[in-house]
């Protein structure tokens, strides 16, 4: 991996109003994130329903627009730069409404070429059928619809359509949430290969830590639009420090009998707060086992250090250390 | 918790056939599955998207939608025999006797009554008490499933309610009346993680204090080994292995279990996953022999011939299949 990163985000936040544009209430959907991903390597962004995390994947391609930061190509601000924007490209959680029904599987995978002028006739098909065979599926399924396949093969067709601009960068936003567990393996397996072969770089947005856990190499937890914890997968997936970091990892249930029972009467206590009235200090403070009247005053600011696996960080006043996090 | 379960079914279930007619021709959805639910336990019905377990269950408590043909040997509810009840019957048996949690809490609730209306309903129709006593016991309902203010939060309508909030109140109108079965069809699989492992909590709280059994649905085999004793695995509308949670987990004997298990990520271990190849088949035309033979690593001759007939081997364990795996690994 070379040192500069392919993509790097630099202070975003995103505001948006609930319940109208002009009389709602605003609240902070991402609130000064960073992040910097290298060259062929997978970042995964974890969290919970209205962390930000989806939001924050929409600003890295271009479909919304930040408030405030800037996001960064090779060192270049993207802005409206289409060429630039062509090297990150989204792949789409869900397989049946993100494929147009009325269109055929050619047309689809062959958008990004006709958008951005890059093949015409017959060096299009030929490309189109390219894509299909590097994502595992029959060249011959480019003349069929999208409802002749199952969420899998979607899944592949999505992924086939956000490859045909030769990104640099794919940003895939829970893209196996929706598939079944046996498939889902199928999936993760196909962007783990595709890497391998194309060098691209992933931001793999997701909610399940197992499954970052086989795909990514450095992971960043959000909560309430807040970036907590950033650092290699090893540390903060086994050995987390941000409070909520050990709560997520402690109500992920494994298939594994003894592991998963003593998650018995482990449960965290309350739910994410409101985002449009989040609480001041940490916005984890009303749900946290290690609070104190810091933590409910003074919001705490990610301290970035690189180590052996890139960037690492926690925005806590009381991060848990190694040996606490096991027993937990 | 084993303890609690004594030997009797609360709930039993023997060659449950449900087919729905299309335009396409006849969809087996469910073939031929047997199961007992014993008093106090908590039967795991697993499988992937169009296995059949949900049908199954909702056969079990007469609510199939559209054109289904439900065929069965036997189907008891706690000394009831729900094959010869009438509608009346069933519809007292729901709710008082065996009762269901949906996956997706908020169309599972009426958006236009309050809270407040939609349990006190409950109580009025079964128990016929005054609005006042259902009221009452509507807000000690909702304490008892650990609902915040619950008398302040009673006339509040579904969607002022989070997607926790609203499971713990799905959940309260099911026990409002102490059924004896529970069904949950995959009952955290719309909410966070952390609150996932709270309504969790809450069940095995509820099962403790009710003694209730509960048949549990789900695709997670996560949510399985946190809270099953036995688990029955279903494939293309058939069971494939039942046994208990400990032993499956350890050993699994269908190369369907075990191709789900190893499928499955797991945040200790980085291991190159081992998907499924393939996928589920059509169920108006499954393959001859045994459903999985297309996406199965460990065939013989008589997989694409035979269809393997569920069978016991060892007690308390089934499995349908020709050539099952063998355990390996030295038991004890």
């Amino acid at each position: 991996m070379s040192a500069e990163p392919i993509l790097e985000a630099r202070g975003l936040s995103k505001t948006f109003r609930a319940g109208g544009a002009v009389f709602g209430k605003p609240f902070q959907a991402v609130k000064d994130v960073s992040l910097a991903v290298m060259p062929g390597e997978t970042l995964a962004v974890v969290g919970e329903s209205g962390c930000g995390k989806s939001t924050l994947a929409r600003m890295l391609v271009g479909l919304e627009t930040p408030d405030e930061g800037e996001i960064l190509f090779r060192g270049a601000p993207i802005k409206r730069d289409r060429a630039l924007r062509r090297q990150v490209q989204m792949v789409f959680q869900d397989p049946y409404l993100s494929l147009n029904p009325r269109r055929t599987v050619l047309d689809i995978v062959a958008e990004p070429l006709d958008v951005h002028g890059l093949a015409k006739g017959a060096a299009r098909t030929a490309r189109v059928e390219e894509l299909l065979t590097a994502v595992g599926l029959d060249p011959a399924a480019s003349s069929r619809f999208p409802h002749e396949f199952s969420g899998g093969q979607r899944q592949r067709i999505g992924i086939a359509r956000a490859l045909a601009a030769e990104p640099s960068v794919l940003v895939c936003d829970e893209p196996v949430s929706a598939l079944d567990v046996s498939v889902q393996a199928q999936v993760v397996n196909l962007l783990i290969d595709l890497q391998k072969r194309l060098g691209i770089a992933i931001i793999f947005i997701a909610h399940d830590l197992a499954v970052v856990r086989a795909i990514s190499h450095r992971v960043m937890v959000m909560y309430l639009g807040r970036a907590v914890e950033e650092g290699g997968a090893d540390r903060v997936l086994v050995t987390p420090n941000h409070p909520y970091t050990v709560a997520l990892r402690g109500s992920a249930l494994e298939p594994d009998p003894a592991r998963a029972r003593l998650a018995r009467g482990k449960a965290t206590r309350g739910e994410p707060p409101n985002p449009v009235n989040p609480p001041p200090g940490c916005r984890f403070n009303p749900r946290c086992p290690r609070v104190t009247d810091e933590c409910r005053t003074n919001e705490p600011q990610m301290k970035r250090h690189t180590d052996a696996a890139g960037l690492s960080g926690v925005a806590c006043y009381h991060p848990v250390q190694e040996a606490e996090a096991l027993s937990a | 918790m084993t303890k609690q379960a004594d030997e009797r079914p609360v709930l039993s279930v023997s060659g449950l056939d449900v087919s729905f007619s299309t335009m396409r021709g006849d969809v087996k959805a469910v073939s031929d599955v047997s199961f007992d639910l014993k008093r106090g336990e908590v039967l795991a019905l697993v499988g992937e998207s169009g296995s059949g377990k949900s049908v199954s269950t909702r056969a079990v408590m007469g609510i199939v939608r559209g054109n289904a043909t439900i065929n069965a040997r036997r189907m008891e509810l706690a000394g009831h025999d729900l094959l010869t009840a009438d509608e009346e019957q069933k519809r007292k048996l729901r709710g008082r006797v065996i009762s269901l949690v949906f996956q997706d809490a908020l169309s599972a609730l009426n958006p236009v009554l309050s809270i407040g209306d939609q349990l006190g309903e409950l109580y009025r129709t079964h128990l016929n008490v005054s609005k006042k006593e259902a009221r009452e016991r509507s807000i000690e309902l909702l304490r008892s499933v650990h609902l915040a203010s619950a008398d302040k939060r009673i006339d509040d309508y579904p969607h002022q309610f989070s997607g926790g909030m609203r499971q713990r109140i799905l959940i309260a109108s099911a026990i409002a009346l102490k059924p004896e079965v529970l069904i949950a069809d995959e009952p955290t699989t719309a909410l966070d993680v952390t609150v996932q492992a709270q309504i969790l909590d809450l069940l095995d709280e509820l099962r403790d204090e009710l003694g209730m059994a509960i048949l549990l649905i789900t695709h997670d085999l996560g949510v399985v080994a946190r809270m099953a004793e036995r688990v029955a695995v279903m494939y293309a509308g058939r069971l494939v292995e039942t046994g208990s949670v400990d032993d499956i987990f350890r050993a699994p004997s269908h190369p369907y279990t075990a191709a789900l298990m190893a499928s499955a990520p797991r945040i200790e271990t980085v291991e190159k996953l081992e998907p499924i190849k393939g996928s589920p088949p059509n169920l108006i035309a499954p393959p001859p022999g045994c459903a999985f033979n297309p996406r199965c690593t460990h065939l013989g001759e008589l997989c694409t011939k035979v269809r393997p007939e569920l069978i016991g081997d060892l007690p308390g364990r089934s499995r349908a299949c020709h050539y099952p795996l063998v355990e390996t690994a030295h038991v004890g």
